[in-house]
């Protein structure tokens, strides 16, 4: 079906092959990131457990998992996902209703649950 | 900007702001809706699962020791088989991102080759999460009932993951000086470990079913035809999705 009244913004997309020789470095360059990452939380993970730190380093190497996941999820969605590519308008449109929303939701639940957790040893 | 050079609109089309601002095409922007939303979901049952995490009193299974096992041996290896499938999803997501590239380039062979490897990561992704979820709640130990110190199960009722104290409260610990595990664990734990993985595990299985219909569809010649592949895009979307999700379930049950 040809359509000739929309704009074919699928055909944007397209580019050559030395275009693409670029491209594939930096999908590569990615993949070595995300691995390395994930084979330094691995080696912390076995080295650190949590029973066998004190609770201040714990909260630490938290911090520390918690920053590196992020990292990760950065690049999955802006390589891999190409967000980094978009118009900026298409980038805060996707990122920031869903930052506002979780964000606010993270802060209320675990603010709730430390509550919870005094409520339960107070008077359990 | 191939569409914009070569097309002409006329103006009683276009709306007021001539081209669309974010410069996608319909089907590629409702897929980022769509990932908005689910996204919202898992973050959601996550942010449930830290809540109930903060409330508990008692002693939260340690994450890092929860899952030692390996296919065809019985060492003590914690976290090895997870990262190990978080490394096929990654691998898997690579490929797939390759299949979008070779697409751009209108490479039909590319395009076959990456996406067809995408499917069997994904493949292999679901039989390590089933091997993983069997050896769950059947275990090496024993059979599907058998708990106990020596027991390492879990079932929706049911973990023996929390740390073991003695008479005086203290923990205790083994000879590498890690706390021994063993005592009955929170129910909270297992029912949002099998819930949050398993919603995952059901991503991942639509996921490779979608990518199967595309890879159909690319070997078919129907992309070809159209002129470009964004479906194997939107496709991609959906798949990176997955592993995205994935690495904040890894963090979270198995890391924190």
């Amino acid at each position: 079906m040809e359509r000739d009244d929309i704009i074919e913004y699928s055909l944007d997309a397209h580019h050559s092959e030395e275009e693409g020789k670029k491209i594939r470095k930096k999908i590569w360059i990615t993949t070595l990131i995300l691995t390395v990452i994930t084979i330094v939380e691995i080696f912390i993970g076995v080295k650190f457990p949590r029973t066998a730190v004190s609770e201040n380093i714990w909260f630490g190497i938290k911090l520390f998992y918690i920053g590196l996941t992020i990292v990760k999820a950065g690049y999955i969605v802006m390589v891999f996902m190409h967000l980094g590519d978009e118009r900026k308008w298409l980038r805060w449109v996707i990122l920031a209703p869903y930052a506002l929303f979780v964000l606010y939701l993270i802060f209320i639940c675990l603010t709730e649950g430390v509550y919870v957790n005094w409520t339960l040893e107070t008077f359990q | 900007m191939a569409g914009h050079a070569t097309k002409q609109i006329d103006q009683a089309t276009l709306w007021g702001g001539k081209g669309s601002p974010f410069s996608v095409s319909y089907g590629k922007l409702m897929m980022w809706f769509f990932l908005v939303s689910d996204a919202l979901t898992f973050g959601g049952l996550l942010t449930a699962y830290g809540f109930h995490r903060h409330a508990y009193t008692g002693d939260w299974p340690s994450s890092e020791q929860v899952f030692t096992h390996f296919p065809f041996t019985h060492a003590h290896l914690p976290l090895l088989y997870v990262a190990l499938m978080t490394f096929i999803l990654i691998v898997s997501s690579v490929t797939m991102v390759l299949a979008v590239e070779a697409g751009h380039r209108m490479d039909k062979k590319g395009v076959v080759k990456w996406l067809g490897l995408t499917v069997v990561g994904g493949i292999i992704f679901l039989g390590s999460q089933a091997w993983e979820w069997s050896t769950f709640l059947a275990g090496p130990n024993g059979i599907f009932w058998e708990f106990g110190p020596d027991g390492d199960n879990a079932t929706l009722w049911y973990n023996s993951f929390a740390p073991m104290r003695d008479a005086t409260g203290a923990l205790m610990y083994d000879e590498h000086g890690y706390v021994m595990l063993g005592a009955p664990g929170p129910q909270h734990y297992g029912m949002f470990f099998f819930f949050i993985t398993g919603f995952h595990g059901f991503h991942v299985f639509s996921g490779v079913i979608i990518n199967i219909i595309v890879l159909i569809q690319v070997i078919q010649g129907v992309y070809h035809k159209r002129g470009h592949y964004e479906m194997v895009e939107k496709a991609g979307l959906y798949w990176h999705f997955v592993d995205l999700v994935w690495v904040f379930v890894f963090t979270f049950f198995y890391l924190l």
